[in-house]
């Protein structure tokens, strides 16, 4: 079995997700990521898994792989997230809950089933994707930022029930960064938010991951059960 | 793997490896009649959960896919958690 570190990354074909998995790459890790499309990165050390992380029995088998190929799961980063922005009343429930199936469900799946295998050596590291729209209270985001409030919950409850197994539970909460998960939203509400932080700009990819490597290392023990917002919301 | 012998040696093969980590190790020497959680049992809430998940993952080594902790389990009035005996007949009746 090889020392290198296992590093689970859902929602990685794009985005964030396919920058932290480049990067953990770069670092030597061996990486098995998951998205809903085929991914076109190719690497040695690298395996993906198609699939949607709302299906639970799919996920179920993907860390179940993992671990037995692979020995063992260090790190999950719970990227897989999607939004929707909509007035509340003209929000349909089929929406509502295809958010939540992604965001809250996607995350608590992987989640378990990586605490389940992390907990045999007593170590691991589980960090999930909240958002500013959380302390911003984002008007017309409604299902995506009370999905993401479920995230600080869950990374809460988790971190405390983990806690005893070595098991860390953390979220980073970005600004809105360029990705596909903003594109749809207008230039000028784009603008309006980032107005609210204190540090009046969108954040980069390096910027969001700087801040889970920092949930992802050792010196990181004792850090449990937060969720660090950037931007100063 | 399906017979009743295999699954109570798994159990204490998981329990024997736990046993170093709890205060109060499983009695193993007993057998399918060691208490596990409930009633006589030795295991505490943390233990409990240690338990169950080591076994489901031996299990799943095994080829075995089986959800120890569901509703179905958590509700009898007979716990199956009682002992590693109930636990292996537990496994037999619900494993796929």
């Amino acid at each position: 079995m090889s020392d290198a570190p296992v590093t689970v990354v859902t929602g990685s074909r794009k985005g964030i997700g396919r920058f932290l998995v480049e990067r953990y790459l770069e670092r030597g890790h061996i990486v098995a990521g998951c998205s809903r499309e085929e991914s076109d990165l190719r690497h040695e050390r690298y395996e993906h898994h198609r699939l949607s992380v709302a299906d639970e029995d799919a996920v179920v088998e993907m860390l179940s792989t993992v671990r037995k190929s692979a020995g063992r799961i260090d790190h999950l980063i719970n990227c897989a997230g999607i939004a929707s922005m909509n007035h509340a009343l003209l929000t349909p429930g089929a929406t509502f809950r295809a958010i939540y199936e992604t965001n809250v469900f996607g995350t608590f799946y992987a989640s378990r089933e990586a605490a389940k295998a992390m907990q045999r050596r007593r170590f691991g590291r589980i960090v999930n994707f909240s958002s500013v729209a959380v302390p911003l209270r984002l008007e017309g985001e409604a299902a995506y930022a009370s999905s993401k409030a479920a995230v600080v919950a869950l990374t809460e409850v988790m971190a405390r029930e983990l806690g005893a197994f070595g098991i860390t539970v953390n979220a980073v909460g970005p600004t809105p960064v360029d990705t596909d998960l903003i594109r749809g939203v207008p230039k000028d509400r784009m603008t309006k938010l980032v107005q609210r932080q204190a540090v009046t700009r969108m954040a980069t990819l390096e910027e969001v991951a700087a801040v889970v490597d920092f949930f992802l290392s050792p010196d990181a023990a004792l850090v449990t059960g937060q969720t660090l917002y950037l931007g100063g919301v | 793997m399906t017979s009743r012998e295999q699954v109570v040696q798994l159990i204490l093969d998981v329990a024997s490896e736990l046993n170093a980590s709890l205060e109060t190790p499983i009695d193993i020497a007993r057998r399918e009649d060691a208490p596990l959680f409930g009633g006589q049992g030795v295991l505490d809430s943390f233990g409990f959960v240690s338990l169950i998940v080591a076994v489901e993952q031996a299990l799943d080594d095994a080829g075995v896919s089986v959800i120890l902790a569901d509703e179905r389990a958590l509700s009898q009035s007979a716990s199956p958690f009682r002992t590693v005996g109930s636990l292996a007949d537990y496994v037999l009746a619900h494993a796929s």
